[in-house]
C-alpha cells in the first residue's frame, strides 16, 4: 500500500505536484494517468525518497521510504528506460543491487530468467535494445520479490510483443495480491490494464475512481444522423425537446436517444436520412476533456482545441467498443 | 541496512566496469615509467650539477617524479567512480536500493579508497625500486632515514588525491565538469601557484603542494615551509575531508 497525503513539490515558483492525496491499494493494478508534464514521474520519485517533497508525506506500508530495511524487498520500481552503467553486464547490475539489500545471488538468475534475459546476462548493457533495457529495469524491480511494484511508463518504446508481455505481467502481479502502480499518458493503455484510475493534471488530482466507474461516467453514447433535410430535421427534433449537437461535417449528434427512436421520428415526418448510427465517445476523449484545462504543452497547430462537450466524429470501430464487448 | 551489504555491492560495482582497470593501471604505468625515465636522466646529469643542486639531490623524491602525471589517472578514477552514477542515471536505482545517502556515499568512497590505496602503494614501491635502479651510484636505500616514510607516504598521497576527486565529483555530479576543473588545477594551476614567488605562500597550502611534502627525504636548503612531511599530508587530508563532507551535504540536500 502506498499512501500519499498532501504531497507537494515546488521548483522555484513552479508547482510540479500540488497537494496530492490518494492511496494505492493491493490486489489491483492502479493506473496513474496524466498528460506529459503532469507530475507523474516527480510523484513516483518522491515515493522512492529520491526527490524531497516541499510539503506533505508519502508512506509505504505505513513507513517512510528511508525507514525501510532492505527497501527492494518492499517496493520495486521501474523508473526510466535507462538507469544503469552501460559498461556493466546485466548480471552484475542486478548483482550489485541484490547485494545491497541482502538478496541472494540465485535470485538474480531467477529474475533474469523471468524477463527472458538469461542469454545476454553477461553482455554489456550498452548494446541492449530499448525492449531489452525495459526488461532489465523490470528484472531490477522484481529482484526483491516485493509486495509493491511501481512502473513509470513501462510500455514506452516497446514492440507489441513486449507491450503484451508487460500487461500480462502487471495483471498477474496484482492477481497475486501485490500492489501495482503504473503510470501512463495513454488512456487506451490504462483501459487495458488498470482496475483503478488516478488522473492528475498540472500536479493536481483530477480523478480517483475505479476504471468501471470512469468508463460508465465518461463513455458517452449518442446517435449520429445525416440528412439532406437538415433544417427540417432540426425543427422536428427541437419540437420533441431534443437539442442536437451540430458536428463539423453537417451531421447531427443526439444524446439520450436510441437510433430506433430517431429513425421512427424521421419516418413520421417523412425526412430522408443518409446516415443513422449509434456512436460511442472514446475514453481517450473523456480523458482529454478531463485534462483539457491542465495540459501544459498544447500543440499549437493554429487550431484551438474543440470545446469540451463536442466530440469529434469517431471511426466506427472505436477501441472503447472493443473493450466493452470483451 | 547493514553497511557490509552496501560495501559488498559497491565492490561489485567498482570491479565490474572497465574504467576501474584502465585508470588504475594507467596511474601505475605512467608513474613508474616516467619515474624511471627521470631517474635515469638525473643520474646522467648529476656530474654537471652545481654544488648546491648536489646538496639538494633527493633520489627518493626524483623516483616519484612520475606521480605528477600519474596522479591525473587517479583523479580520473576518483571522478568516474562517483560521477558515473549520475551520468548513467544509475544514481536513482542506487538510492532506491540504499536510501540512506550517507551509507551509500561513504561505502562507495571506502571501497574506492581501499582500492586506490592498494594501487597507490604498489605504484609507490615499484616506482621507488625501479627508479633507484636507474639512479646507479646516487641511489637511496629503503633503509635510509625517512625513505620508507616517503615511499609509504607516496601510496597515501595517491589515495588522498583519489578521495579528494571523489568528494569534488559528489559535489559537481558531472564527470566532464569535475575533470575539467580538477585536471588543469592539479596539472597546471597548483604548480604555478606553488612556484611563483608572489603566490607561493598561499600555493603551498593547496592539497597536492602540501601533500607532496611526504615524498621528500632531503629538505631543500632554502625551504621555509611551515610544515613537515606529515604536517603537509595532514593539510592535504583536511582538504579531502572538506571535499567529502561537501559531497555528502550536496547528496543529502539535493534531489537525485
Amino acid at each position: 500500500m502506498i499512501e500519499l497525503s498532501g504531497l507537494t513539490k515546488r521548483y522555484g515558483d513552479k508547482v510540479a505536484v500540488n497537494n496530492l492525496s490518494f492511496t494505492v491499494r493491493p490486489g489491483i493494478v492502479t493506473g496513474f494517468l496524466g498528460p506529459n508534464g503532469a507530475g507523474k514521474s516527480t510523484t513516483m520519485r518522491m515515493v522512492l525518497g529520491l526527490d524531497h517533497p516541499t510539503a506533505g508525506d508519502v508512506r509505504i506500508d505505513g513507513r517512510h521510504y528511508e525507514e525501510l530495511k532492505d527497501p527492494l524487498t518492499y517496493i520495486g520500481a521501474l523508473l526510466e528506460a535507462k538507469a544503469w552503467h552501460g559498461g556493466r553486464s546485466a548480471y552484475n547490475h542486478l548483482l550489485c543491487l541484490a547485494q545491497s539489500n541482502g538478496i541472494p545471488a540465485g535470485r538474480v538468475r531467477e529474475v533474469l530468467e523471468t524477463v527472458g534475459l538469461t542469454a545476454v546476462a553477461r553482455k554489456k548493457t550498452k548494446g541492449f535494445s530499448m525492449g531489452m533495457g525495459q526488461r532489465l529495469g523490470i528484472a531490477a524491480a522484481l529482484l526483491g520479490d516485493p509486495r509493491i511494484l511501481m512502473f513509470d511508463e513501462p510500455v514506452n518504446g516497446l514492440d507489441p510483443e513486449g507491450i503484451h508481455w508487460i500487461r500480462t505481467l502487471m495483471k498477474s502481479l496484482a492477481a497475486q495480491g501485490r500492489t501495482v502502480f503504473v503510470s501512463s499518458h495513454l488512456m487506451s493503455e490504462m483501459a487495458l490494464t488498470a482496475d483503478h484510475l488516478v488522473v492528475i493534471g498540472q500536479g493536481r488530482l483530477l480523478a480517483d475512481t475505479s476504471m468501471a466507474d470512469f468508463i460508465a461516467r465518461n463513455s458517452r453514447a449518442y446517435v449520429r444522423v445525416r440528412s439532406p433535410q437538415r433544417e427540417q430535421l432540426l425543427d422536428v427534433l427541437r419540437a420533441e425537446g431534443v437539442t442536437p449537437v451540430e458536428a463539423d461535417d453537417g451531421a447531427l449528434e443526439i444524446d439520450g436517444g436510441t437510433s430506433a427512436q430517431i429513425g421512427e421520428l424521421a419516418a413520421r415526418h417523412r425526412i430522408v436520412l443518409h446516415e443513422l448510427s449509434t456512436q460511442q465517445a472514446s475514453l481517450e476523449e473523456a480523458f482529454m476533456r478531463l485534462t483539457a484545462e491542465s495540459v501544459e504543452y498544447h500543440a499549437h497547430t493554429g487550431q484551438t482545441p474543440a470545446p469540451p462537450p463536442q466530440p469529434q466524429p469517431q471511426p466506427q470501430q472505436a477501441w472503447g467498443e472493443g473493450w466493452r464487448r470483451s | 541496512m547493514a553497511t557490509t551489504q552496501v560495501l559488498r555491492s559497491e565492490w561489485t560495482k567498482i570491479r565490474s566496469v572497465a574504467s576501474t582497470v584502465w585508470t588504475l593501471s594507467l596511474a601505475l604505468v605512467v608513474t613508474v615509467a616516467l619515474g624511471m625515465l627521470i631517474s635515469a636522466l638525473s643520474n646522467n646529469e648529476f656530474d654537471n650539477m652545481s654544488e648546491r643542486d648536489r646538496l639538494d639531490f633527493d633520489p627518493t623524491f626524483i623516483s616519484f617524479a612520475g606521480m605528477s602525471l600519474g596522479q591525473l589517472a587517479m583523479i580520473v578514477f576518483g571522478v568516474l567512480v562517483v560521477s558515473n552514477e549520475y551520468s548513467t542515471g544509475m544514481i536513482r536505482v542506487s538510492l532506491a536500493a540504499v536510501p540512506r545517502r550517507g551509507t551509500f556515499l561513504f561505502s562507495k568512497i571506502a571501497v574506492a579508497t581501499g582500492l586506490a590505496l592498494a594501487v597507490g602503494l604498489a605504484t609507490s614501491f615499484l616506482t621507488f625500486f625501479l627508479g633507484q635502479a636507474m639512479l646507479g651510484d646516487h641511489r637511496a636505500s629503503i633503509g635510509d632515514p625517512g625513505v620508507l616514510r616517503a615511499v609509504f607516504g607516496g601510496g597515501l598521497y595517491m589515495m588522498l588525491i583519489a578521495m579528494f576527486s571523489m568528494g569534488i565529483a559528489a559535489m559537481l555530479r558531472s564527470p566532464m565538469l569535475s575533470l575539467g576543473i580538477l585536471m588543469p588545477f592539479f596539472f597546471l594551476v597548483s604548480n604555478i601557484l606553488g612556484n611563483v614567488s608572489a603566490t607561493e605562500k598561499v600555493g603551498r597550502y593547496l592539497p597536492d603542494q602540501a601533500g607532496s611534502a611526504i615524498l621528500q627525504v632531503v629538505t631543500p636548503i632554502d625551504d621555509d615551509r611551515p610544515y613537515g612531511p606529515w604536517g603537509g599530508l595532514g593539510i592535504m587530508a583536511l582538504w579531502v575531508i572538506a571535499a567529502v563532507v561537501g559531497g555528502y551535504l550536496t547528496l543529502r540536500k539535493r534531489d537525485a
